[in-house]
């Protein structure tokens, strides 16, 4: 087992460094990059808006519903939310979430082309398949998530305020009071950061994944599950390094 | 000229490729040809660089191209066309961006100049009003001719043929064939091409290199197979009933 992760992550590195090498045309890779912003980014705004709407909206229920001390004052219902959504929602449940969709994509696309030997085409006209498959993916994902980061953010702060509006069970104003309620700006910052480098494992583990030699369609569809648990499981070991680092 | 010079290659401790020495001549249809699981294809892939070897070395002309790292390689890889089993044409392109894909990379032509060279490898192929399918549009043997298009529109030096008519019809294996052997005459190609079938063989095979169980069992013309006392070469060239009949006739 020991081994085989080993091999694993110095095929891992391999790749990286011929992912990372100077384009051949930056014309072609400023288009890969803009038809990659919107394969991955853009295709799950509405997915990841929905999600964030309804957990905004669920936090502030389960927030207000734990609240019954009177001494406890209910503009912290607001407060809950915002830090809620801000620290761990926005970015990491994102990622993961993000993991699974984009993640399988990546998987099967480039696992898909290489099963048919279309990467091999690739390499036999002199091109860096590596650096031309993925590094355009990983270049849109780690600018455009910590976008769809944000405006998870901000939906799920509509989220609860339309289910206070809603249901009338603190007021509106006691929610916005408590979304302004000690405001630490460097939280975006730890949260813009944390999604930069979990879009970076999500797009780099699964074209790695996807990148492997393959001799079956089983085993693309075999390379993008694995992908995924690989994912999750490295997003959530950065998360709790970068937790860490950035908040000790 | 393409040298092989005692190749060996190892999958695990299966030895696929054992001592393999063959020269491929230039201007000529070389077929290497064996049964399914000889390692002629993984011989091919070798010749081609998408598979590294144990040890022996791959010369292109008087270059050493298994001692090359990636970046010099690429020099080579841009005077080569490939043509795959199943074509590998990009799902993700048209016919037109397919045989574009290579002058994108490797030229500074304007938009006209790139058209006017792939209406020309289009149309060197038979292919006419298909720039904007995709492959899925395409039946089996117009994949396999984009694929020729796309391999010869960088004006390769060396030409690599995977099994160019399986899967097709006779009539469009004929095709095929005939195709690869005229452009290889008509650029002057060194053109390599894995095949099992004898057609091909008998039909554009200038050199035939047979491999078996992974090591060179007979080179030569294609005239001489008839002639040849080689046991594994008359087994796997008189295999099929009609081979059988034809050769109790010339007998």
């Amino acid at each position: 087992m020991i081994r085989n992760l080993l091999l694993q992550t110095g095929q891992y590195v391999l790749l990286m460094k011929r992912v990372f090498r100077k384009p051949e045309k930056w014309s072609i890779f400023w288009k890969q990059y803009i038809a990659e912003t919107e394969k991955l980014g853009l295709s799950s705004v509405s997915l990841i808006g929905i999600i964030s709407l309804a957990i905004g909206a669920v936090l502030v229920i389960q927030t207000s519903y734990n609240i019954e001390n009177p001494f406890i004052p209910k503009m912290y219902v607001g407060y809950m939310v915002r830090e809620s959504m801000i620290l761990e929602f926005s970015c990491t449940m994102v990622a993961l979430i993000l993991a699974g969709k984009v993640g399988s994509n990546i998987s099967s696309e480039i696992g898909t082309m290489r099963l048919t030997e279309q990467i091999d085409a690739m390499e036999m006209m002199g091109i860096n398949s590596a650096n031309y498959l993925i590094l355009p993916k990983i270049a849109a994902a780690c600018v455009f998530n910590p976008v769809l980061m944000l405006f998870s953010f901000m939906v799920g702060i509509i989220g609860g305020w339309l289910i206070v509006a809603l249901t009338g069970m603190i007021t509106l104003s006691q929610y916005t009071t408590g979304l302004r309620f000690a405001f630490n700006g460097f939280y975006v910052v730890y949260a813009i950061s944390k999604m930069v480098v979990f879009s970076f494992i999500m797009v780099s583990v699964a074209a790695s994944y996807g990148y492997k030699p393959k001799d079956s369609s089983l085993e693309v569809g075999r390379a993008s599950t694995r992908s995924i648990v690989a994912s999750c499981l490295l997003i959530l070991i950065a998360d709790l390094m970068l937790t860490q680092l950035l908040l000790n | 000229m393409i040298f092989v010079e005692k190749i060996n290659k190892s999958f695990g401790e299966e030895n696929v490729l054992k001592d393999v020495s063959v020269t491929f001549e230039e201007g000529k249809t070389n077929l290497i040809i064996g049964a399914s699981g000889s390692g002629k294809t993984v011989l091919l892939k070798a010749i081609a660089g998408l598979h590294g070897i144990d040890s022996g070395r791959i010369l292109y002309d008087d270059i050493v191209f298994s001692a090359l790292n990636d970046q010099a390689r690429k020099v080579i890889h841009k005077q080569t066309g490939m043509l795959f089993q199943g074509a590998a044409l990009f799902d993700f392109a048209t016919v037109e961006e397919n045989v574009r894909f290579p002058l994108d990379f490797f030229t500074g032509w304007t938009a006209a100049e790139k058209r006017e060279r792939v209406a020309y490898c289009l149309n060197r192929v038979n292919l006419y009003g298909v720039e904007n399918k995709y492959p899925s549009e395409l039946s089996g043997g117009m994949q396999k001719r984009v694929g020729i298009a796309r391999a010869i529109v960088m004006n390769p030096k060396y030409l690599f043929c995977d099994e160019p008519n399986s899967g097709l019809d006779p009539q469009t294996a004929i095709l095929i064939d005939r195709l690869i052997s005229d452009i290889t005459h008509e650029f002057h190609m060194t053109t390599i091409i894995n095949t099992h079938d004898m057609n091909s063989v008998m039909a554009i095979g200038e050199k035939v290199v047979f491999i078996y169980k992974g090591e060179k069992a007979w080179e030569g013309p294609p005239g001489d197979i008839f002639q040849t006392g080689n046991k594994e070469l008359n087994d796997f060239v008189f295999a099929s009933e009609m081979a059988k009949m034809l050769q109790q006739v010339r007998s």
